[in-house]
């Protein structure tokens, strides 16, 4: 496996938030999610990756480099979309590339053509009168124009319409699929990851805490529903959580298969979305916090 | 070949391309040494994980479907029908085993299992 950037124990603390020992591999040609809510410690992760906020502990490696002392080789490899944009807006988007572009030594001004193109981007007006999806995808330009092996995307796809969000996912499967590089976008909005993506990172409170090939979180999880009064006394240790009124229950399982062994027939199964299995575990996490 | 995935809890997406493949060949559609899609070009079409496509991929071959060559792709290997029938038969064995064990507890004996098959083969 062609480890493209491998992340050990970091941990970064502030006064009233603290990131605990993430760790985090990825491989050569795949897409990762990297999910959880607002405050979760997703932009700290991703910031600490591009050197912009220094970590209390731990290491980061992008294609065997060191993240800070191999800084300006990193950069190159890197196509960055982060939330906030960071780019002047009163520039022309065309001015703007002129500045950006001889800071990379791999830019590729063919590329650069081709995706304004193809994006339908109106290089002659002002970064401010862009719409959001228009800034995300200019964003996606820099990131397309300069070889970059690893595409970070911050939140690509937040207050984005479906429309420009299914643009976006297209864009990224031509990225991983055709082109085979690697991809680590934050979200949300886990609907987008659904589908393609081949690896999960739920972060919560600072902390990973579940994470895996989707495919794989999918097959062991379902969300059940069925009468209560099948429940064994052990019910529990099968669920991630459950509700239970008067007409059955309804919760999330981490363990399928056994459950269907002891369950009767008539037992509902649904595969669960990422946002059901999200909301679950920190529904578990937040309700621990409060008993210990 | 088609291949259709469906978001059903009941097989994982490995396993429905698996058994779409395996059928395709089982049925003569695909044929010895037909080349099969790549995986990421796969991916793509079923808007799935790559992961998971690899996954198939690889289940095919330890189940002697297919051939995969490095940076070549993958390819229908020979089949053995012979073979084939005999695995069937041994996992058709396992499946009635189950069935009879199910039947039991009822009351419901072999001769009217046996009923059972008779009249569904007549209704085909």
């Amino acid at each position: 496996m062609d480890t493209v950037l491998d992340i050990r124990n970091l941990c970064k603390s502030y006064h009233d938030f603290s990131l605990q020992n993430i760790n985090m591999s990825l491989e050569k040609g795949t897409l990762t999610g990297f999910v959880g809510p607002n405050g979760a410690g997703k932009t700290t992760t991703i910031k600490s990756i591009l050197n912009i906020i220094k970590p209390d502990d731990g290491k980061i490696t992008v294609m065997g480099m060191d993240s800070i002392i191999n800084d300006l080789e990193i950069k190159s490899l890197l196509g960055i979309v982060l939330d906030d944009g960071h780019f002047y807006e009163d520039m022309t988007l065309k001015k703007m590339k002129s500045l950006i572009a001889p800071m990379y030594p791999t830019w590729n001004d063919r590329a650069y053509q081709t995706y304004i193109k193809k994006f339908e981007l109106p290089e002659n007006k002002k970064i401010k009168d862009l719409s959001r999806g228009m800034r995300m995808k200019y964003a996606l330009v820099f990131a397309l124009s300069h070889d970059a092996e690893l595409f970070i995307l911050d939140e690509p796809t937040s207050g984005l319409d479906p429309l420009v969000r299914n643009e976006l996912i297209e864009i990224l499967k031509d990225i991983v699929f055709e082109d085979n590089k690697t991809v680590l976008m934050s979200t949300h909005i886990t609907s987008d990851l659904d589908k393609i993506a081949d690896y999960l990172f739920f972060i919560f409170d600072g902390k990973i805490i579940l994470q895996g090939q989707k495919d794989e979180i999918k097959d062991q999880h379902a969300i059940v529903k069925g009468d209560t009064g099948a429940l064994l006394p052990d019910y529990e240790s099968y669920f991630v959580g459950i509700n239970k009124s008067a007409y059955g229950f309804e919760g999330l399982t981490d363990n399928k298969a056994a459950l269907k062994k002891v369950l009767p027939d008539k037992t509902a199964y649904e595969v669960p979305s990422i946002e059901d299995i999200m909301l679950y575990y920190i529904r578990r996490h937040n309700n621990g916090l409060k008993l210990s | 070949m088609n291949i259709i995935i469906v978001n059903s809890a009941e097989v994982p997406i490995y396993e429905q391309i698996m058994n779409q493949i395996k059928a395709a060949i089982l049925s003569g559609e695909l044929k010895e040494g037909d080349v099969l899609p790549s995986v990421r070009g796969l991916a793509k079409d079923l808007n799935v994980s790559v992961i998971t496509t690899r996954k198939a991929y690889d289940g095919l071959e330890a189940e002697g479907f297919t051939i995969n060559m490095m940076g070549k792709g993958s390819f229908v290997a020979p089949q053995n029908m012979e073979l084939l029938r005999e695995t069937r038969l041994v996992e058709i064995e396992k499946k009635l085993v189950d069935i009879i064990e199910y039947a039991k507890p009822v009351g419901i004996l072999g001769k009217d299992l046996k009923k059972i098959i008779d009249e569904l083969g007549r209704e085909e």
